[in-house]
C-alpha cells in the first residue's frame, strides 16, 4: 500500500530526458485540506508527501526518532509530525496557521494548503481556500458529519470552490464497513445540497494505513474508485473556463524604459488577447487596439488568462496602475456602492462608518462599510442581526468607495470581485470580501454640474476657504478658543461658520448616541456639512472631541489638499478634569456617563497636527492669535 | 477543459505578478542575490517581469568572504549581463575581528549573514527586499507568507503576519518597517531545476560534478576551495568527483559524490536521491529542532 506507484522510478533511471519532457507538460492543482484537530488531516498530508517520495532518508530518520519521542502512534511513524511546522504548535499538538506543501505525480504538481480546523481559525481556512481549485473535507468515520464539517463545507462553497472531495478517514478503525461510509455520504449529501453544493466525490480512506490514497485498497473491495490521488490527478480544473470569459487585464505597472516605448504590464485575469484586438481602458472608457504583446522571449501572437505579459497600445491613451484594459465590446462596469460578503480577520472588530483601504486587483481606494445587513452563523448558517463583525465573523454588508472602481461579481471573476480591507493606521489586513453587485446609486445619482464653482464663490468673498478642525478632550478649551477665532475673523470681514459639537447634536445628529459607531457617524456627517460650506467659500470652524485618528483623516481626505487644518487643543486629562466646566468628568467617574473620552473610551492624539495649542502654556487669546496668524499668514 | 499553461508557466506568471506588485508600494526595493540556483531563477524572472526595462532595483550580495570562488565569478558576470547595479556588503566588524567558519561556529553565520544583512538594509534604507526562499525547503518556511512583514528592528513575529488571499498582497507599512518578499515561494527544488533547463539559465559550475579536492569531516564532504582551509594533522585533501546541491560558505557546505555533469543527470540524481536538499547544510542543525524558525525571528533571511 505504501509503494509510491505513481512515480515511475524506472523512466527516471533509464531516460531522464524523456521523463523531463513529460514533466514539463504537467499541470498544476491547488487544493486545501479541511478537518478538525482529530480528523487525521496532518497524517493524510504526511502520507501524500511520503507516498510521493517527498520525504527523504534524513527526514525519515528524524521523523522516526520524533515519532518515538513525541508521536501519538506508539512505535509507528507519526506522519503528522512531518507537517506540524512551528515550534509552538508542535508543543501544543495542533496546527495554528496556513502551511503550504508540495508534491508531484506523473500528471500534476500539487500545492496543498494545510488549514486548521479550529473554530477561531476561520480566517486561516478562508485564506487557504482563496487560491484553491479543490477542497478535501475530512471526516472521521467514527464520528460522521459534525458541526466543523458543515462549517468547512460552507466556507469552501462561500469562497467559490467548485470541486469538493469528501474523504471519510480512519476507515481502518470502523472495520472498513461499507454501511458506515454510505451512511456518512448520505448525511453529507443532504447537508451539501442545502448550502448549494450540488456535486462532490466521496472516498473512503485511511491516511494512517494508506488505504485508497494512491491505489484502490483490498480492504474496501466494495469501493470502485477513484482513489484519492487518481481523482486529484484527473479532476478538470483547467484554465479553459477563465479563457472563455471576456478579456480583462488589471494594469500593475507602466513599463517606460525610454521615450519610444510605453508598455502596460499585468496578469490576464480572464479571456485572451492578441495584437489588433480592440480594447477599452477603464475607468476612462477610451478605446484603442493592442499593438504588441511583449516578453523577453519575443512578442507573442496571443496571451491567455493567467499569463503575465506587457501590452503596447496603438494610441497614446492615458493608462496607469489601477486601470483595467478590457475587451472593447464587453467591458466590466464601474461603481462606488456595493453589496458584499465580508470575512473579518482582525482582533479589532469592524467599525461601521470608518474608512479602510480597499484593495481589489491593482486598485486601491478608500472605502467605508455600513453595519452588516446580517451576520452568518457558520455552524447553523442562520442569519443573525449584527451591528459589527468580530474576528472570524462573516456577514453581508453594503460598502461605498470614495471613487468608482472597475469590478465584476466575485462569482463571475475572482480577480475583479475579491478584495481585502486594510486598516489605515496599523496597515493590517483586517478583512477579505467578495463583491455581489453594485447598488447602482452612484450611476443614477449623477453629479450635477453647476456653472458657478467653488473658486468663484470664494473669490467673491475675497478669501481662501478652509476647515479649522479643533480636536481635544472634553473641557480642553476647544469651544472657547474656536469662538474667539471666529470673533476675530468676523472683525476682519472674513466669512466664517462655527459648527459646535453640542449644537449639532441638538439637530442634524440628534438621532445619534455615544457608541463608537455613532461617534464615527457624527463626525462623518459634520465632515460632509463642513465640506459643503467650504464649497460655498466659507472658513469653517469645528469643535468636536473627534477622538479617533481614522475619522479625522476621513474628513481630511474629503477636502482639497491644504484646506484641512487640524488644531490639537492639547490639555492634559488631569487639567481638563480639574476644570470640568460642564461637570461631565464627575458624572463619568461616578459611572453615570458611559463611553466618555479619556475615562472609558480612548482619545487618539494627533501625531502631526497643523497647529498644536498647549493650553497650559498660553491663554485662549494667545491661542486664537496664533491660529489666525497660521491661517492667514 | 484542458490546461493551456503548464505548472512552470503558472509558477513563472505568479512570480512575475508578485515582483511587479512590489513596485506599487515600495519606496526603495532591492533583490538579495546569493548566487545560488534559486537566486539565478529569481534574477531571470525579474528580467522577464520588467523587460524591456532592466529590473528597477539593485542586486545586494551580503558577502561573508567565504563563498566559493566560482560564485564570485558568476555573480559579477550576471550583474553585468542584467544591467543591474550590484551592491556587495561585508560586515566591517566581522571583517575586523576575522570571524570565520572554522574558529567561530554559529557566530560566523550570525555576524556575516544575519547582522550583515540588517546592516546593509539599514545603510541603504531598503524597504522591500526580494529573497529566493522556497516553502518546500524547511518546515518553518512552509508557513511563511510571500510578503513577510518585518518590524523596524528586522524582527519576524509569526503573529503579526498578514493573511494573504487570492493574489492580493498588502504591502503597506509604517516608516522604518520593511517587507521581505519571496517571489518563488511556491517553487520546489524540482521546479527550479526544470526551469533552469527550460530557460537555459546560467548557474555556478559547482552544481555539476567534477574532480575537486575534498576532505571528510563530521560526515560531510568539504571542498578545499582555497588555502585558508586549515587542514588537521595528517589530513590530506582527496580528489573526488563531487557536486553541490546547495551553495553557501564553502567550509559549511557539504558536497555529494556524483558523476552528474549535465542538467539532466543532476535532476536524475536529485529524483533518485534519498537525502533532502538542506542535509548538506550545517546551518539548520545549530540549536536543535526549531533552529531555522529561531534564526528567522532574529532577522536571518
Amino acid at each position: 500500500m505504501t509503494d509510491p506507484i505513481y512515480v515511475t522510478d524506472a523512466l527516471i533511471a533509464e531516460d531522464i530526458d524523456a521523463y523531463l519532457a513529460g514533466h514539463e507538460k504537467k499541470s498544476l492543482l491547488r487544493f486545501i485540506t479541511c478537518g478538525s484537530v482529530d480528523d487525521g488531516k496532518s497524517t493524510l498530508i504526511g502520507r501524500l508527501l511520503y507516498d510521493s517520495k517527498m520525504i527523504f532518508e534524513d527526514q525519515l530518520a528524524a521523523l522516526e526518532a520524533d515519532s518515538k519521542r513525541v508521536g501519538t502512534q506508539g512505535q509507528e511513524i507519526d506522519f503528522a509530525l512531518l507537517v506540524d511546522g512551528l515550534a509552538a504548535e508542535r508543543e501544543q499538538g495542533i496546527t495554528i496557521d496556513v502551511a503550504y506543501r508540495f508534491f508531484t505525480t506523473e500528471k500534476r504538481k500539487f500545492i496543498v494548503a494545510d488549514t486548521p480546523g479550529h473554530e477561531q481559525y476561520t480566517r486561516n481556512m478562508v485564506t487557504g481556500a482563496s487560491t484553491a481549485d479543490l477542497a478535501v473535507i475530512l471526516i472521521d468515520a467514527r464520528k460522521g458529519v459534525l458541526t466543523q464539517t458543515r462549517r468547512h463545507s460552507f466556507l469552501a462553497h462561500l469562497i467559490g470552490i467548485k470541486h469538493i472531495v469528501l474523504a471519510v478517514n480512519k476507515m481502518d478503525l470502523v472495520g472498513y464497513d461499507k454501511a458506515v461510509f454510505d451512511r456518512i455520504t448520505l448525511a453529507y449529501r443532504a447537508f451539501a445540497s442545502e448550502i448549494g453544493i450540488t456535486n462532490f466525490t466521496a472516498i473512503p480512506i485511511s491516511g494512517f494505513k494508506g488505504d485508497n490514497i494512491t491505489a484502490l485498497s483490498d480492504n474496501t473491495p466494495w469501493f470502485k474508485g477513484p482513489a484519492l490521488i487518481e481523482h486529484l490527478e484527473n479532476v478538470e480544473v483547467g484554465s479553459a473556463a477563465d479563457e472563455a470569459k471576456p478579456f480583462r487585464l488589471p494594469v500593475q505597472w507602466v513599463n517606460r524604459p525610454n521615450l519610444d516605448f510605453r508598455g502596460f504590464s499585468g496578469q490576464l485575469a480572464s479571456g485572451k488577447v492578441k495584437p489588433g484586438d480592440a480594447v477599452r481602458i477603464l475607468p476612462s472608457g477610451k478605446t484603442t487596439t493592442v499593438e504588441r504583446i511583449v516578453t523577453l522571449d519575443g512578442d507573442l501572437g496571443e496571451a491567455a488568462a493567467g499569463q503575465s505579459v506587457t501590452l503596447t497600445l496603438a494610441d497614446e491613451v492615458d493608462c496607469s496602475r489601477g486601470d483595467v484594459i478590457a475587451a472593447a465590446d464587453n467591458p466590466p462596469e464601474a461603481a462606488d456602492q456595493f453589496e458584499a460578503t465580508l470575512v473579518w480577520m482582525a482582533d479589532e472588530a469592524m467599525i461601521a462608518g470608518r474608512a479602510y483601504w480597499l484593495k481589489l486587483a491593482t486598485q486601491s481606494v478608500s472605502a467605508t462599510v455600513q453595519a452588516p445587513k446580517y451576520e452568518i452563523n457558520v455552524n447553523t448558517l442562520d442569519h443573525l442581526a449584527a451591528k459589527t463583525l468580530e474576528l472570524n465573523g462573516i456577514g453581508v454588508v453594503e460598502l461605498s468607495t470614495d471613487k468608482p472602481i472597475t469590478f465584476e461579481a466575485y462569482a463571475d471573476n475572482r480577480t475583479l470581485g475579491g478584495f481585502i480591507l486594510i486598516d489605515k493606521l496599523t496597515n493590517a489586513t483586517v478583512a477579505a470580501g467578495m463583491l455581489h453587485f453594485s447598488l447602482r446609486r452612484a450611476q443614477n445619482v449623477h453629479w450635477q454640474a453647476t456653472d458657478i464653482d467653488r473658486d468663484m464663490r470664494a473669490n467673491l468673498k475675497n478669501q481662501r476657504p478652509a476647515l479649522l478642525w479643533f480636536t481635544g478632550l472634553s473641557g480642553s478649551g476647544k469651544s472657547t478658543i474656536a469662538n474667539l477665532v471666529e470673533k476675530k475673523l468676523h472683525r476682519m470681514n472674513r466669512h466664517s461658520f462655527l459648527l459646535d459639537g453640542d449644537n449639532v447634536r441638538h439637530g442634524l445628529n440628534r438621532d445619534l448616541g455615544f457608541t463608537e459607531a455613532d461617534r464615527i457617524e457624527n463626525i462623518r456627517r459634520v465632515g460632509e456639512v463642513a465640506k459643503l460650506m467650504t464649497d460655498a467659500g466659507l472658513i469653517v470652524i469645528t469643535a468636536f472631541i473627534s477622538p479617533f485618528k481614522a475619522e479625522r483623516e476621513l474628513v481630511r481626505g474629503m477636502l482639497p489638499e491644504g484646506e484641512f487644518l487640524e488644531i490639537f487643543i492639547d490639555t492634559p486629562i488631569a487639567e481638563a478634569e480639574k476644570r470640568d466646566v460642564k461637570g461631565l468628568y464627575k458624572k463619568a467617574r461616578a459611572g453615570q456617563l458611559k463611553n466618555f473620552t479619556g475615562i472609558d473610551s480612548p482619545y487618539e492624539a494627533p501625531e502631526n497636527p497643523e497647529i498644536r495649542i498647549d493650553t497650559t502654556a498660553m491663554t485662549p487669546q494667545e491661542a486664537a492669535d496664533l491660529i489666525i496668524d497660521r491661517l492667514l499668514g | 477543459m484542458t490546461d493551456t499553461l503548464t505548472h512552470l508557466d503558472r509558477l513563472e506568471a505568479e512570480s512575475i505578478h508578485i515582483m511587479r506588485e512590489v513596485m506599487a508600494d515600495a519606496a526603495k526595493p532591492v533583490m538579495l542575490y546569493s548566487v545560488g540556483k534559486d537566486s539565478a531563477v529569481m534574477l531571470h524572472l525579474a528580467r522577464k517581469a520588467f523587460y524591456p526595462s532592466p529590473p528597477p532595483f539593485p542586486l545586494l550580495h551580503v558577502d561573508t568572504t567565504w563563498k566559493f570562488r566560482a560564485m564570485y565569478e558568476l555573480r559579477d558576470r550576471m550583474a553585468a549581463e542584467s544591467g543591474m547595479e550590484l551592491i556587495v556588503y561585508q560586515n566591517p566588524e566581522a571583517k575586523e575581528r576575522g570571524i570565520n567558519p572554522f574558529d567561530h561556529g554559529p557566530l560566523h553565520t550570525d555576524m556575516w549573514k544575519t547582522e550583515g544583512l540588517k546592516q546593509a538594509l539599514d545603510l541603504h534604507g531598503f524597504d522591500v527586499a526580494f529573497g529566493g526562499a522556497r516553502r518546500d525547503e524547511e518546515k518553518s518556511r512552509a508557513k511563511e507568507r510571500i510578503f513577510s512583514f518585518r518590524t523596524a528592528t528586522h524582527g519576524w513575529d509569526p503573529k503579526k503576519q498578514r493573511p494573504e488571499l487570492w493574489n492580493l498582497y498588502n504591502a503597506r507599512k509604517a516608516k522604518g518597517e520593511s517587507i521581505r518578499v519571496f517571489p518563488i515561494s511556491n517553487w520546489t527544488e524540482l521546479d527550479i531545476w526544470q526551469y533552469i533547463a527550460r530557460e537555459n539559465i546560467p548557474i555556478v559550475p559547482l552544481y555539476f560534478a567534477a574532480p575537486r579536492p575534498t576532505v571528510e569531516r563530521d560526515g560531510l564532504l568539504l571542498m578545499v576551495d582555497d588555502d585558508r582551509f586549515p587542514l588537521k594533522d595528517g589530513e590530506v585533501p582527496v580528489e573526488r568527483s563531487v557536486r553541490f546541491r546547495t551553495l553557501g560558505c564553502y567550509p559549511l557546505t557539504g558536497a555529494v559524490e556524483s558523476e552528474a555533469t549535465t542538467l539532466g543527470e543532476v535532476i536524475q540524481e536529485m529524483l533518485l536521491t534519498t537525502t533532502s536538499e538542506r542535509q548538506g547544510r550545517i546551518i539548520d542543525k545549530d540549536g536543535g529542532d526549531a533552529s531555522m524558525e529561531k534564526k528567522k525571528q532574529e532577522g536571518y533571511f
